[in-house]
């Protein structure tokens, strides 16, 4: 390979970390991102110019294909369903690191006659293992952010034996690949095997530890490239795959102690809804007090200081438009109007403020839950808005509940609450929400976006 | 591929993984979704050894179809995931 190709991979190499870096800061992300894509287009014309001329035919008709599919998905899909995409370009990244190295075994050990060596034996075989793995564990997390697979955690006795005993087999199938290495079946057999411990291992997770699998199968997918990169003997495959596959673990890492969970937890596959589940049925009904949109504006006319809280609901009703006219409208009558953002509300950290940005509210009015939490006790009226166990307070008090530890916001210290949900329905941990008990808790039951844009109508009159 | 070459391969993995680490450190939660998309992006890298493994003459090679197959998986991981992210960067605005 010529010192000008590995020169570009260098840079390359360099403009990816300075993107990423760049994404850290909300001022540079979107050029980050650009800087990003310059560094990928830098790899890839390097290396396409070490094909064969009669190659470049297929490849571009490949890339036109795959092209059309990206720029579709990405333009046409609503911002809600960012997470599942995001699992499903992932999941396909590692399904072609899987094909690239089997391409490559095959080449060599069937099409050329040729034995590999030991180490890229062994390359070979992580990156099948671990792009199979991503790729049906992305699927599985897709379909089930989908509503194709239900969200619950799909449990069964002796299933952390069986994903142990898979991977072990794998290892084991590896062993036999490497002793016999012309032979593909033993390299077939651990692809197979891959594809169903992804999904095994992924099927027990429930919907609210989903943010975590889809950053730590990202991980994985990087993984995977980098030991495509060992196969190939490609340094920017590497250092690119390092790169992702080491800040896909620190970004998991952070997720978890947002959630309160530890990561070996994590790393065992199946974790979720498997201790607690106890109180759910036992539990007495809560009693709460009901209030109509009239008497909702009413107060809202009352208050000099509003915190909005954003949760799932508010995207799945897709309300954040009705929300910035009410915030507008109440920022007119000097209420000072800001928005909690908890770092696991909605299906990914900073969902919510991707899509309260979507709905043109500068980013500066969304505050962290560390920054803002000590203001509830402070504030008028904090206005719940498809948010559930993120504002659950029998986190903090009650230790046999599912989220007992989980870091969350504090509204019950407002002087008022108003909750609005579709209906009684529980969120994620599917479990009661003491909140909605509160004496200055006040339910508003309706769709988000027709609720609030009702609500908007009536404070305009008063 | 030697010993030597492969130790120097580890430093870089070692080096990267690390440079990995440092970078994610310091990031808000705000753009947890975007940096998830645009690293995704990044892991579509693969798309170079998608290339490199087209590069095969015989079209009924069974090693050029994976080939060709993981070529269009890896496109659209590396061109969705960009204009994702960038969709989505766009929105960050300060009033």
């Amino acid at each position: 390979m010529s010192l000008l190709i590995q020169i570009a991979y260098l840079i390359a190499s360099i403009l990816f970390i300075i993107g990423i870096k760049m994404l850290g800061r909300t001022k540079s992300a979107r050029k980050g991102n650009i800087v990003s894509s310059i560094g990928m287009f830098i790899a890839i014309l390097a290396t396409v110019i070490q094909v064969e001329a009669i190659t470049l035919v297929d490849i571009l008709i490949c890339v036109i294909i795959g092209s059309a599919i990206g720029l579709f998905i990405a333009y046409k899909v609503q911002m809600t369903k960012v997470p599942e995409m995001v699992a499903l370009f992932n999941g396909f990244g590692g399904l072609a690191s899987l094909a690239v190295a089997l391409a490559d075994f095959w080449l060599n050990t069937q099409e050329k006659s040729l034995i590999i060596d030991q180490i890229t034996g062994i390359s070979v075989a992580i990156s099948i293992l671990i792009g199979g793995v991503t790729f049906t564990g992305s699927m599985v997390a897709f379909l089930k952010l989908n509503g194709k697979i239900s969200g619950r955690a799909i449990t069964f006795s002796g299933q952390h034996l069986i994903n142990l005993i898979l991977l072990i087999v794998s290892i084991g199938i590896t062993v036999f690949a490497l002793n016999n290495v012309s032979d593909p079946v033993y390299m077939i057999i651990l692809a197979a095997l891959s594809l169903i411990l992804g999904i095994l291992v992924v099927i027990p997770i429930g919907g609210a530890d989903m943010p975590v699998v889809i950053s730590l199968l990202n991980s994985y997918s990087g993984m995977a490239a980098c030991a495509t990169g060992f196969v190939l003997n490609n340094n920017v495959l590497i250092v690119a795959g390092a790169l992702v596959g080491a800040s896909g673990i620190i970004l998991t890492q952070i997720m978890c102690k947002a959630m309160n969970r530890s990561l070996v937890n994590v790393l065992l596959g199946g974790f979720g809804q498997t201790t607690g589940n106890a109180s759910q049925s036992d539990e007495p009904e809560i009693a709460v007090k009901e209030v109509g949109v009239e008497e909702a504006a009413q107060i809202f006319d009352s208050v000099s200081s509003l915190i909005i809280v954003p949760g799932y609901g508010m995207a799945v009703a897709q309300a954040q438009h009705a929300i910035r006219e009410l915030s507008e409208l109440c920022e007119k009558r000097n209420i000072n109007v800001r928005f909690a953002i908890h770092p696991v509300a909605g299906r990914m950290p900073g969902h919510m403020n991707v899509l309260l940005a979507e709905a043109n509210i500068s980013y500066d009015k969304l505050i962290e839950m560390d920054e803002i939490n000590d203001d509830f006790a402070n504030t008028d009226l904090v206005f719940v808005v498809g948010a559930n166990d993120v504002v659950n307070p029998a986190a903090k008090t009650n230790p046999k509940s599912p989220i007992f530890g989980m870091p969350v916001l504090n509204v019950e210290k407002a002087q008022t609450v108003i909750v609005t949900k579709r209906s009684m329905g529980k969120g994620y941990a599917g479990i009661e929400n003491e909140l909605f008990g509160a004496d200055n808790c006040l339910m508003l039951f309706g769709d988000a976006k027709q609720t609030i844009t009702k609500l908007v109508s009536e404070l305009k009159e008063l | 591929m030697t010993v030597e070459s492969f130790i120097i391969l580890l430093y870089i993995l070692v080096l990267a993984s690390y440079v990995g680490f440092e970078l994610i450190n310091k990031i808000p939660p705000t753009l947890h979704t975007p940096l998830m998309s645009g690293s995704n992006a990044i892991s579509g890298i693969t798309i170079v050894g998608a290339i490199i493994a087209c590069n095969v003459l015989d079209y009924g090679s069974i090693s050029k179809w994976l080939g060709m197959t993981a070529l269009v998986l890896a496109t659209v991981n590396v061109v969705g995931g960009y204009a994702l992210t960038d969709r989505m960067l766009k929105m960050f605005k300060k009033k």
